[in-house]
């Protein structure tokens, strides 16, 4: 089957292909999202468990796949995903800056909200967090006691920190707002929203949305509050 | 400049406003908010009327009256059109400049007057902007390809009421531009999802349904339109309502168009 | 009263015109024969353009109303060259828009009785016999197809649960042949003969002229070649040369300042015609439409419509005494007059609008009218929202509601509407033969900027069929007959003719410019406005028509030596662009008074005191004015030259009209 890439070309010269593809790798991160702090919650079932939680997740997909192949598989998904989004944001971006060169001297925003025109400047904070994040829990870089393949007590020791911890959680606020427009956002780009199911489509972006905050937030507050150590 | 959105207060007697209004001389000219004051207004003068009122006294002061488009004065032709205190079309609801009474403002208000800005509406003068960035859009593929004559009898194809109702909520678009100029992004995406819309759902509408799309899509970037991300401040100011529904519709069918290969009609290379 | 009529007001009025000297009648050019097969004869015997000349041919197009760009739109189909000109800052904008209530086609898609022959025998009975049957029954024949038409065009009417279209029954017609899109049936036409017109721009078979305003005709032995124009936003005057120039502008009601019509609608394009040579035909025939929303102050810059279709609910009525100031709902049931149920039992309150404007008229004159000014009369929904309930009357008429609420912040639910009789439509314009041809050759005229098949009086939904008409059916054909016997693209711009129109347009607009008086363009068009209502509207008597005759060349010479127009004409100039739409109203005006004055017969929405039944209705006068007035221009203020076409009813006899 010959498959032209002049239509997907096409498709992504155009702001509402660009925005298919934010919708898709924004619905991949949320996937991974789901994942990840489902994963996190491990914690709270002590060291050995969560442990080999995090080694399972290396050596899962065995004997179809090598150690940690299926890791760098979703990895480089992720990461594809990550540099897409991004990509598409800024350009969408450059082109609205564009699209209105003199501003208004009086600009409302009726029907708009908060978390949807947070987007962007949420976004950056979003980025900003992920490479402190990998500097801290995957590559060790900001730890101050970082130990190879000891999760459970590198996440400890981080989230003793005070600091470390109102970071996270002022991050995690960021990433709910983003998670409240974009969730109902996305299915709007990909054509599944309507009037009718509109109402129901902003309540779960807005319940997923302080579902994965509170469970996000849940690990840190948990280890600086001392139930976790 | 708070009244403007409480509830309309009809007040026995006449008010006074000020006014800071866009002047511009021409396209290439730069312009500047000049101060004016709207005296003797009675509240059941429409928002153009009084601008009319304004104008009269410029012009018998020598001035040159404030520019602005309007010619049905009904609310349907969408020819009118400003940025009233930072809304499309001022404070009230489904409803145009020219449609809007002094009613839903009160005495002593302060009102900012701005034209439609855009890239893809340049300037003409004061508050007339060019749309016919709007025109290009259709003659892009809005239509349907259905010469003068050959048409089968009207009921020769039944169109579902639900599907027909539809297609006139899209269709009822007045090409106003309010949406893009309310669009944080200046994003055409309501204006023609519309009329992407109205034609889509309609029978007739199926043959260039895709290649449609694919044409507007095309040409609303063309014309250095915003993306849309969704904000849906354009369909809370849309004089017509359109809802966001017409853009769920449009980014499909452009999905549909463009990457899952159902190019119906499409014969560009 | 009774009022004798005499053939006197030719013998008195000639030295406010002439009548042509060999009283040579106007040829119609009506190919005769069975009216049924007329048209369809007919189009066989037109000749035929070559598909392959076709495209060496350029037609100019001047407006893009439902006429304008159907016209535009098929021609451009067909292979012509098409140039299409507005004022507006895009077609689909055009005044047509603003249609409301529906269009009308003999489909008989109800089963109750329609026919071709029905909606021809209504529109020229309605038309009050002074319309030419020919054109009417193919207007009639035609009718079918443009639904057809729009329908694949993708316009949304409304339809019915089982997918077929939906029909209502409106303007007293006693069949449902009225198409509607909710209020919007007018956007809907248009915007579909807009998209047919994009289609053809972006094809490059027509190329759109948007905001450039028609000031001239550019007539070169003796037949149309082009015309000039004004660029809107940088003031440029130019010329386009054609075969042909189809006239496509639109009504003149804004003679009348306050009216129904889009702010910008003028007569500047067809009046340019005229004094090129072109007849004006019954220029006096406006049509009043009784449901509009009453002046609420001087600042008042149009009136607004509110559809016809509320007088099958709601009940009219005055108080019974004059200067009664009580709120409508104080005033008990004895003490209100339902003055048309009480005059017209059959047809009560859904008497055709002639009728229902002037009887209000009648009871506001009576000093019985209601809100500010005594300028209104009550139509009350409360008796029907008991009957039907609140429910079912919102949804009939919700919208309407609603408009009339945020206009006037009155609830009509609970109090009565109040509404008065506004101008709305004219049926005079350029004379056409048969082939919408005027009497300059290669000028064609086509929807309301033409006489139309609507005689004296429009019914309801008749304007847009007509429009279209002329622009998807008829004229395809008759053009091609005229271009067929000439040789494509005969002049160049090169012709001096261009030059000197230019330079005549260009001094004009100097003119106007120069001025700089103290008076506002609005104010004389105010003044003229109210001058035309008073003495030429709805009720007009030799008396108000020699006043308005006095007054109206006062008025234009202040006009011409203290009107004010700011700025210049190298940019965009509103007051400019109305300074000149008003200097031509201003000698339409004196046309419109001496063609009233003239016709001392009533007729359809032409009423004169002198001429009325013993119970005050409208009396024609077949013996001296079965005829058309096409009227010839002799110069600013010089008596205008009559020629008459004379109307036969071969098929529906002349009757008094009754709606007792
Ligand atoms: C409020 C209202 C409601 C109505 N409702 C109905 C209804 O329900 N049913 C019905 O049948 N009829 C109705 N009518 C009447 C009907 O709408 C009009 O008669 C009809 O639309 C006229 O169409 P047109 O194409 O002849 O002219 P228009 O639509 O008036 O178009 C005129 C065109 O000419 C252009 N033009 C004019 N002058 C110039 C110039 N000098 N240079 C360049 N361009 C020029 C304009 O730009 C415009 O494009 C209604 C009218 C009104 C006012
Ligand atoms: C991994 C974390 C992220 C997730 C889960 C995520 C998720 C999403 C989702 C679901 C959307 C909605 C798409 C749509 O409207 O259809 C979205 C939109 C957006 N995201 Fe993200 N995003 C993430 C990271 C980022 C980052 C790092 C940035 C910026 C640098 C960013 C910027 C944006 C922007 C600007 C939008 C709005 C785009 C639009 O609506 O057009 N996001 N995101
Ligand atoms: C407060 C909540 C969070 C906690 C406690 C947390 C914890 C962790 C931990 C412990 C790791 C290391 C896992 C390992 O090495 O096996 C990790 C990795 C990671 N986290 Fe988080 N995380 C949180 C939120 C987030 C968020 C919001 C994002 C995305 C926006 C994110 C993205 C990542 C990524 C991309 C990795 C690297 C995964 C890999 O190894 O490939 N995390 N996180
Ligand atoms: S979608 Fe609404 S706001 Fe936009 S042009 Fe159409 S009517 Fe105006
Ligand atoms: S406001 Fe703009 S962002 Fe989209 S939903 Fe409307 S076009
Ligand atoms: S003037 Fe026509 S919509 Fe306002």
């Amino acid at each position: 089957m010959a498959v032209s890439v002049a239509p997907v070309a096409r498709f992504y010269r155009t702001s509402v292909g660009k925005k298919a593809i934010m919708a898709v790798t924004g619905a991949i991160g949320v996937l991974f999202l789901i994942g990840h702090i489902w994963g996190n919650l491990h914690v709270f079932e002590g060291s050995e468990k969560f442990n080999s939680y995090a080694k399972f997740l290396r050596v899962v997909g065995a004997p179809v796949f090598a150690s940690s192949q299926l890791l760098w598989l979703v990895r480089i998904v992720l990461l594809v995903s990550v540099v897409l989004h991004i990509t598409c944001a800024v350009q969408l971006y450059q082109q609205s800056r564009a699209a209105r060169s003199v501003q208004y001297r009086v600009h409302k925003n009726p029907g708009a909200t908060w978390a949807s025109r947070t987007m962007r400047i949420g976004g950056v904070i979003i980025l900003l967090f992920i490479i402190i994040h990998l500097a801290n829990l995957t590559w060790g870089w900001l730890h101050p006691s970082f130990v190879e393949g000891d999760v459970y007590h590198n996440v400890v020791a981080l989230f003793s920190l005070w600091y470390v911890t109102l970071f996270y959680v002022i991050s995690m606020l960021a990433v709910g707002f983003h998670l409240d427009h974009g969730v109902w956002s996305m299915f709007q780009t990909l054509g599944f929203r309507t009037s009718r199911n509109n109402i129901v489509l902003r309540g779960v972006a807005l319940i997923f949305a302080v579902v994965f905050v509170i469970a996000s937030c849940a690990v840190p507050v948990a280890v600086l509050v001392g139930i976790i150590s | 400049m708070q009244g403007q959105t409480k509830p309309a207060v009809a007040e026995p007697g006449l008010m006074r406003m000020t006014l800071h209004v866009w002047r511009q001389k021409n396209r290439q000219s730069e312009g500047r908010m000049v101060t004016y004051t709207a005296d003797q207004i009675s509240p059941d003068m429409s928002f153009l009327e009084m601008l009319d009122v304004v104008n009269e006294e410029l012009v018998a002061k020598g001035e040159e009256p404030i520019a602005f488009e309007s010619d049905c004065r009904e609310g349907i032709c969408g020819s009118c059109g400003m940025m009233i205190n930072g809304i499309a079309h001022g404070p009230k609801k489904e409803t145009t400049a020219c449609q809007l009474h002094m009613r839903s403002f009160r005495d002593g208000d302060e009102i900012t007057i701005e034209p439609w800005r855009a890239r893809a509406f340049p300037i003409i003068k004061d508050l007339v902007v060019d749309r016919s960035s709007f025109d290009r859009i259709i003659q892009a593929g809005g239509y349907i390809t259905a010469p003068t004559g050959g048409a089968p009898d009207a009921n020769a194809i039944p169109v579902p009421k639900p599907d027909a109702d539809f297609a006139f909520e899209a269709a009822a678009c007045i090409g106003c531009g309010a949406c893009v100029a309310q669009c944080p992004n200046a994003s055409a995406m309501l204006f023609t999802a519309a009329k992407v819309a109205h034609l889509a759902v309609l029978p007739q509408g199926q043959p260039e349904r895709y290649a449609r799309v694919a044409r507007m899509v095309d040409q609303m970037e063309v014309e250095l339109f915003g993306n849309c991300t969704n904000h849906g401040e354009c369909s809370a100011v849309c004089p017509k309502g359109i809802p966001l529904d017409m853009i769920g519709l449009l980014n499909r069918d452009y999905r549909k168009a463009r990457v899952t290969g159902d190019r119906r009609g499409d014969d560009t290379p | 009263m009774t009022v004798e009529i005499a053939p006197r007001a030719p013998a008195t009025g000639t030295e406010l015109w002439n009548v042509s000297p060999d009283n040579s009648m106007l040829d119609a050019k009506d190919p005769g024969g069975p009216i049924e097969s007329r048209w369809d004869r007919h189009k066989f015997e037109m000749k035929l353009v070559n598909p392959a000349n076709k495209r060496r041919y350029t037609i100019l197009v001047v407006g893009s109303g439902l006429a304008g760009a159907s016209a535009a739109a098929s021609l451009g189909e067909l292979g012509y060259q098409v140039e299409c000109f507005c004022f507006q800052d895009s077609p689909r904008r055009a005044h047509s828009i603003a249609a409301q209530g529906g269009i009308n086609a003999a489909k008989n898609y109800r089963n109750d009785g329609d026919s071709v022959y029905r909606l021809f025998y209504d529109t020229v009975k309605g038309g009050d016999f002074r319309s030419r049957e020919a054109n009417v029954y193919r207007l009639a024949q035609v009718s079918v197809n443009i639904i057809d038409q729009c329908v694949a065009q993708g316009v949304p009417f409304a339809r019915e649960y089982g997918g077929l279209l939906d029909n209502r029954s409106f303007g007293g017609a006693q069949v449902s042949r009225t198409f509607y899109a909710r209020g919007q049936t007018g956007q809907q036409l248009l915007i579909g003969a807009y998209q047919a017109l994009c289609r053809q721009i972006d094809l490059g078979n027509v190329r759109m002229f948007p905001r450039t305003e028609m000031l001239d005709l550019v007539v070169i032995d003796g037949a149309a070649r082009g015309i000039v124009t004004r660029d809107l936003v940088t003031g440029e005057v130019s010329s386009h040369v054609g075969d042909a120039v189809v006239l496509a502008s639109g009504g003149y009601g804004n003679v009348y300042f306050l009216s129904t019509n889009a702010k910008g609608s003028n007569v500047t394009a067809a009046w340019r015609a005229h004094k090129r040579g072109a007849l004006m035909a019954n220029p006096c025939f406006t049509q009043i439409h009784p449901t509009c929303i009453p002046v609420s102050g001087d600042y008042q810059s149009k009136l607004t419509l509110m559809s016809e279709s509320l007088r099958n609910d709601g009940r009219i009525w005055v108080p019974v005494r004059a200067g009664d100031t009580r709120p409508p709902n104080q005033i008990p049931k004895e003490e209100r007059d339902y003055y048309l149920e009480r005059k017209y039992p059959s047809f009560g309150n859904l008497v055709p609008r002639d009728v229902a404007s002037r009887n209000a008229k009648d009871v506001c004159d009576e000093g019985r009218g209601v809100g500010p000014g005594g300028l209104g009369v009550y139509l009350d929904f409360a008796d029907a929202i008991k009957r039907l309930g609140k429910h079912t009357i919102a949804e009939r008429y919700g919208n309407l509601f609603d408009m009339y609420q945020r206009i006037t912040a009155e609830n009509p639910y609970e109090v009565p509407m109040r509404i008065y009789p506004a101008i709305h439509y004219v049926m005079g314009g350029l004379w056409v033969d048969y082939e919408l041809q005027s009497t300059i050759p290669g000028l064609f005229v086509l929807g309301e900027a033409n006489y139309s098949d609507h005689g004296a009086n429009r019914l309801g939904a008749s304007a847009l069929m007509q429009g279209l008409a002329d622009g998807y059916f008829v004229i395809p054909y008759t053009i091609g007959n005229y271009l067929a016997n000439m040789r494509a693209g005969a002049y160049d711009l090169g012709n001096v003719a261009f030059r000197e129109t230019e330079n005549e347009i260009a001094q004009r607009t100097q003119r106007l410019l120069a001025i700089k008086g103290d008076r506002t363009v609005d104010s004389f068009h105010r003044e003229l406005g109210k001058l035309m209502w008073d003495d030429c509207g709805m009720a007009r008597t030799d008396a108000s028509l020699r006043r308005a005759l006095a007054r109206i060349p006062e008025l234009r010479a202040e006009f011409w030596q203290n009107v004010n127009v700011p700025g210049d004409g190298a940019e965009l100039n509103q007051s400019l662009e109305r300074a000149g739409r008003v200097a031509d109203f201003l000698e339409l005006a004196e046309l419109m008074c001496i063609d009233a004055l003239h016709r001392t017969e009533s007729c359809g929405a032409h009423f004169r005191e002198e001429s009325q039944t013993p119970d005050g209705e409208a009396l024609r006068d077949d013996e001296h004015f079965s005829y058309v007035a096409a009227w010839e221009y002799t110069g600013v203020g010089n008596p205008p030259t009559l020629h008459k076409e004379p109307l036969e009813f071969e098929y529906v006899h002349p009757t008094q009209r009754s709606y007792k």
